[in-house]
């Protein structure tokens, strides 16, 4: 936890907000920006992000929904308080003009966002600055974004991802999709279909319909395509399905072999995925474009959910020849493996982060089901979540949020998709149309 | 015997079972659902019928917590498959196995496979064979029983043995 808060401090500082971070809790009088620290509490920044001028006439609407999403943005991560609009004291009318911060200052907005919007038939064009209030001066430069009205959420996640990025020294992940499995119907009778969305929820879209089973969808490096499991044949097996035209195709295709927890190896073109066959799982690989097959694990034990390393060296599995299952590292092509979760209960489905630091992973203890995280060598395991049944952590594209799914209990229990920090901060569902399950966090976008 | 018969008898018999409610409450945890579980008249059924090897033989077999090992109950029920497998040599077979909800997806959908192949294992042991049986694991996809405790999960980890269209289905 130290770590990633001493870094958030040291990245603000590169950016030159002020911060003068060394792990230790920054103290406001080192700068005007300033995300304070103490033992496991972020406080939260306080910022403004008043409605953006609207510099056309056809810009009214959007310019206020345009912020709005912005905070929601800002806000959502936890790192960052709103002050609201009937606190503010002064107006922002016009882009150009000169920033009043006293009046920002007086009611201790750290940040402030301002921007202006024109509309011109179909062509929504963004400008925007931030604002160092206590400093007096312009968080960066100010930018520019262009695009066609029906994408500005995109355009307002854009923006955020740039605050986002210019005060903490992360890059954002607003500008990203979720691939996911809606779910409806009773328990025994569950109806699955791939649907995507933005990662905050909105323009849901499905991507095939609840006639058969689908599961664990996983995106391409590049978020292009999507890898799933499907039972449309009767048996459970890998299809690729290209997000932009929503044409599918199964990639495994051996009448009667079992294949299923498929993902994307960095070059997107291998696909790692388990087959079972004689009753024992384990892991292959598959070039998409020969078709070449190669076996990795041999093991008459369980081996499954494998994960590549963000270089593409190692794969990260669970596996239960130790007699439970336990998450393993080997090399890409197969060897040796070592294992890495030695704590009490039992380790899947690990993850490997983007930013190729820490890996997430489910654990079962006790009756109870976690989301946690780990180092790669599996030291300074740390446990996020706690439920009846919490599984499947994917990564956001900056590695500092786990989206997963949350399971209640029961005759009625229902699948819904949750958020935490990795800090085990900021825990919240995500809001979806129906049940949902099995997440997976697209790329940022381009 | 006839398509037309064999649906009529399957249709008696769902509605035998529906009177008497789930036809597999009285299975013992982890043992196989066995003969005459929960249905009243055995006479009526045709013994060549899908319908009575799904209910008289016992189309089912329970395991234990993570565990794909077939239990002494579990073979008497595979026995029985087996010998009416073996003389009804036109229907072919999915097995398919099941895991309860205590689980990830990944891990259950292996575990299915392994109990699936279990069951299979040991019909070819009895002389089935094995181009006759196909399996296919759901995982925790295809819960039976809805509740999240024991007694359901102990219905919920099973392999059940389908007859598929044989030459006579």
């Amino acid at each position: 936890m130290r770590t990633y808060l001493a870094s958030l401090a040291m990245g603000a500082a590169l950016v030159g907000a002020a911060i003068m971070g060394t792990g230790q809790p920054v103290k406001a009088q080192d700068g005007p920006l300033r995300i304070e620290i103490t033992d496991g509490v972020i406080e939260p920044l306080p910022y403004a992000v008043p409605d953006f001028v609207p510099e056309t006439p056809a810009a009214a609407e959007l310019a206020r929904e345009i912020s709005r999403v912005i905070a929601a943005d800002l806000s959502g991560t936890g790192l960052f308080r709103e002050i609201p609009a009937s606190a503010h004291i002064s107006k922002i009318s016009n882009f150009d003009s000169p920033v009043s911060y006293a009046d920002w200052k007086a009611i201790n907005a750290q940040a402030l966002i301002t921007g202006g919007l024109s509309v011109n038939g179909n062509r929504l064009t963004v400008r925007f600055r931030g604002h160092d209030v206590f400093a007096e001066k312009e968080l960066g430069s100010g930018l520019q974004f262009a695009g066609t009205t029906d994408g500005w959420r995109r355009m307002a996640h854009k923006v955020a991802d740039v605050i986002y990025n210019r005060i903490t020294g992360e890059s954002g992940y607003f500008d990203s999709r979720v691939v996911f499995v809606s779910e409806s119907g009773p328990k025994n009778d569950r109806r699955k279909r791939l649907a995507i969305m933005d990662y905050d929820g909105a323009n849901v879209q499905y991507l095939t319909n609840s006639a058969s089973i689908v599961l664990a969808p996983r995106f391409s490096p590049t978020g292009d395509r999507v890898l799933y499991t499907s039972y449309e044949s009767g048996f459970p097996q890998i299809h690729v399905l290209d997000v932009g035209s929503v044409q599918r195709r199964v990639l495994s295709s051996d009448n009667g072999i079992m294949s299923f927890a498929p993902r994307f190896a960095p070059d997107g073109r291998t696909v790692v995925y388990s087959q079972a066959q004689g009753g024992n799982t384990d892991i292959y690989t598959l070039d998409i474009n020969s078709g070449a097959r190669q076996r990795l694990t041999s093991a008459p034990s369980i081996e499954t959910a494998p994960s590549y390393s963000p270089d593409g060296s190692q794969i990260v599995f669970e596996s239960d020849r130790s007699g439970a299952p336990q998450l393993y590292v080997m090399p890409a092509s197969g060897g040796e493996a070592r294992r890495i979760s030695f704590g009490a209960g039992r380790y899947g489905t690990p993850v490997w982060s983007p930013r190729g630091d820490l890996i997430a992973f489910t654990k079962q203890n006790k009756g109870r089901f976690h989301i946690g995280v780990m180092r790669t060598d599996g030291s300074e395991e740390r446990l996020l979540t706690a439920s009846f049944l919490d599984e499947g952590p994917t990564w956001s594209p900056n590695g500092r949020v786990i989206m997963f799914t949350r399971e209640t209990q029961g005759e009625n229990g229902r699948a819904l998709l949750y958020s935490v920090d990795i800090t085990g901060r900021n825990l919240k569902p995500v809001r979806t149309p129906d049940g949902a399950s099995d997440p997976a966090w697209s790329p940022l976008q381009n | 015997m006839s398509g037309l018969k064999k649906a009529f008898l399957v249709a008696a018999l769902l509605g035998l079972a529906a009177c008497s409610g789930n036809p597999w409450d009285d299975t013992d945890a982890y043992g196989g659902s066995g003969p005459g579980a929960g249905i009243g008249a055995p006479g009526q059924l045709d013994p060549q019928s899908p319908a009575y090897f799904q209910q008289e033989v016992g189309d089912r077999v329970l395991f234990a917590v993570d565990q794909s090992t077939l239990s002494e109950a579990a073979k008497a029920t595979l026995v029985g498959q087996a010998r009416w497998l073996t003389s009804n040599p036109d229907y072919i077979v999915t097995i398919e196995g099941h895991a309860d909800e205590q689980g990830t997806r990944e891990y259950n959908l292996a575990l299915g496979a392994r109990r699936a192949n279990a069951a299979r294992e040991f019909l070819i042991s009895q002389g089935v064979a094995g181009s006759r049986l196909q399996v296919v694991s759901y995982g925790k996809e295809r819960p039976l029983e809805i509740c999240s405790n024991e007694a359901c999960y102990a219905k919920n980890r099973r392999a059940v043995t389908v007859l598929a269209g044989g030459l006579t289905g």
